[in-house]
């Protein structure tokens, strides 16, 4: 089920303000895929694009390719609720529906996709719920909100949430910036599992947990304020943090800027 | 009296603390908003107490039950009076305007939020807006001249397709100047008011749930049913409360379309019935103390009603507290 993703020249817009410029590269599947970069040089931007969300945006636009697996995303024809039915998607701060219960919640995008037997329901509700390390700690509550939980539960709910609907690829934007270490350790522990399954791509800001889960590196950079984000360069998790091939590169892990 | 507070120094090293009391720009600010909000109260308890007590004198000398007399009489020998048809008439024409009204206002109001472009959102909204300033008496005469013959058509269509709902089955001959009619009224009256609540609060949905939703593979609708909805639940039924407290209350508009009568009927089509402050409208120019009392009592019943159904809303919007966006 999982695919590879393969970006080429691709650039998106706010209006007539360009975030990201010109980006290519290959995402394998199976494998963690980590961006890393400044505040400000577009990882989010990117991201989105990856699922057709960064065109929801007034005045988002995107130029430029994305393949999964030979279709192209930006394809003519294709319909972005489609896409984001295979590309699943984890935002930084924890949105669990509020007025739904835990049950509801992981059920929504299974509903959405078509009908279920209740029997059914119930069993990829469990699965999913116990694939996001959550099925114990909710199991007896699962019809209570799910606004109810705590920060790190929520993110893991929509996690659980994201992956009951089996996507190709599941994106993650900084999914631990709101986390205590705790679940922090929780969460990268499940993507580690997770990709088992899925084509994980997962922006951070926090080196160590790009080190810890990812099995490539994308660091991400721009020429100035206001001028558009660009790759820099990706390769192998340790290759970029022991000997990355740009001097930029090595300034922004070791923390000499950004 | 600035003067001297500003004399006040801040000891070195120390931070000023503003302290309430002593100052007195302080004292007398606190002593007026402290006087206003007494007198306020002082001035509506007296109103309640002097509506209340001339409302007992009238209903102990009533020959009639006040609960569920068909008639006003207050004039006669012996004295006959009764609420029944008039809340009768004002629950019933309320129902049928926020049936018609909730529903409509909803629509628009998701239609303006979520679907429209921008540009044509803001005019759609402006126009709205401007429907809620006009009074009341310019809907009671639109009401009157366009919407009771308009209606007449529409009232054979009901009488001949769903007459057998026995709701819709006209009985009586007349123009349609019936509680159906200022149902439809009211609805129109109620619209923007509940409107642009409902548009404020869809606006409001923070964009993370929108995103979750999308994210998931919604479509633009089943982002409303998942997201714009369930956080804005408890926005339209404050809106729908606002509105329908208006539709009870409504008098001029009511006493301008409506032929009132003192019966009561389900059938919504026939002219007829009344409602509480179109009777009083109607009758408190010519009543005699007496008759006013009277009246007054049948404005304290509309009061208990507003409250009560302000309360129910209260409730509602309590009751799901636990599922509210609000501690997301
Ligand atoms: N909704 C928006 N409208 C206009 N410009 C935007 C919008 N969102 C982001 N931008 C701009 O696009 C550029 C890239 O932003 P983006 O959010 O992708 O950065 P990021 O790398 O995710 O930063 P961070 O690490 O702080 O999350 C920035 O210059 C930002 O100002
Ligand atoms: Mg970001």
């Amino acid at each position: 089920m999982a695919k590879r993703i393969d970006v080429s020249g691709l650039s998106a817009y706010y209006g007539s303000h360009k975030a990201i410029d010109d980006i290519s590269m290959t995402v394998e599947p199976r494998s963690v895929t980590a961006f890393i970069g400044p505040s400000g040089c577009g990882k989010s931007t990117f991201l989105r694009t990856l699922n057709r969300m960064h065109e929801v945006t007034p005045g988002g636009r995107v130029e430029g390719k994305v393949l999964l697996d030979d279709e192209n995303l930006y394809g003519a024809g294709v319909d972005p609720v489609a896409v984001r039915r295979t590309v699943g998607m984890v935002f930084q701060r924890p949105n669990p529906f509020p007025t739904m219960s835990i049950f509801d919640n992981v059920a929504a995008g299974l509903r959405l996709n078509g009908s279920y037997r209740k029997s059914a329901l119930n069993d990829i509700v469990e699965k999913s719920l116990r694939g996001a390390n959550l099925w114990n700690e909710v199991k007896d509550r699962l019809n209570k909100p799910g606004s109810g939980l705590s920060g790190g539960q929520q993110q893991r709910l929509c996690i659980a949430r994201a992956i009951a609907v089996e996507p190709d690829v599941l994106l993650m934007d900084e999914p631990c910036s709101a986390l205590d270490p705790i679940s922090t350790l929780a969460i990268e522990d499940l993507v580690g599992e997770l990709k088992e399954r899925f084509t994980i791509v997962i922006v951070t800001h926090n080196m160590q947990q790009a080190a810890r889960v990812s099995d490539r590196t994308a660091f991400f950079n721009l020429a100035a304020v206001g001028k558009p984000g660009k790759l820099i360069e990706i390769d192998e998790t340790e290759r970029i943090f022991s000997n990355p091939s740009v001097q930029a590169t090595e300034d922004y892990i070791s923390g000499r800027f950004g | 009296m600035a003067s001297t507070t500003q004399q006040i120094q801040t000891p070195p090293g120390r931070r000023f603390r503003p302290r309430s009391t002593g100052r007195a720009g302080d004292r007398i600010f606190l002593g007026l908003s402290r006087g206003s909000g007494i007198l306020l109260l002082v001035i509506m308890a007296s109103i309640a107490v002097f509506l209340s007590y001339r409302a007992a004198i009238a209903i102990s000398k009533d020959e009639g039950n006040f609960l569920t007399t068909f008639d006003w009489n207050p004039a006669g020998d012996p004295p006959v009076f009764g609420i029944a048809v008039l809340l009768f008439g004002t629950v019933v024409s309320s129902v049928i305007a926020m049936v018609i009204a909730v529903p409509v206002a909803v629509g628009i109001a998701l239609f303006i939020s979520h679907y429209a472009p921008r540009k044509l959102a803001g005019a759609i909204a402006y126009v709205i807006d401007l429907l809620a300033a006009v009074p009341s008496i310019v809907y009671g005469i639109w009401g009157a001249l366009v919407l009771v013959p308009y209606l007449e058509g529409l009232n054979l269509w009901l009488d001949q397709f769903f007459g057998w709902t026995y709701v819709f089955e006209k009985t009586e001959i007349g123009v349609a100047r019936s509680l159906f009619t200022v149902g439809i009224l009211l609805a129109v009256m109620i619209l923007p008011i509940v409107t642009s609540v409902s548009r404020e609060v869809f606006l409001q949905v923070p964009r993370m749930n929108e995103e979750a939703a999308l994210a998931l593979g919604a479509t633009r609708w089943e982002v409303i049913r998942l997201s714009v909805l369930p956080f804005g639940r408890s926005g339209v039924i404050s809106a729908s409360m606002l509105g329908l407290g208006r539709a009870l209350g409504e008098t001029m508009a009511v006493a301008t379309v409506l032929s009132p009568n003192f019966l009561i009927s389900l059938h919504v089509l026939n002219p007829g019935g009344g409602t509480f402050a179109q009777n009083i409208a109607a009758k408190f120019g010519e009543a005699d103390a007496f008759g006013r009392d009277a009246l007054i009592a049948s404005g304290l019943v509309l009061f208990v009603l507003t409250l009560l159904v302000n309360g129910a809303a209260r409730l509602i919007i309590a009751r799901r507290k636990e599922y509210s966006g609000a501690n997301a």
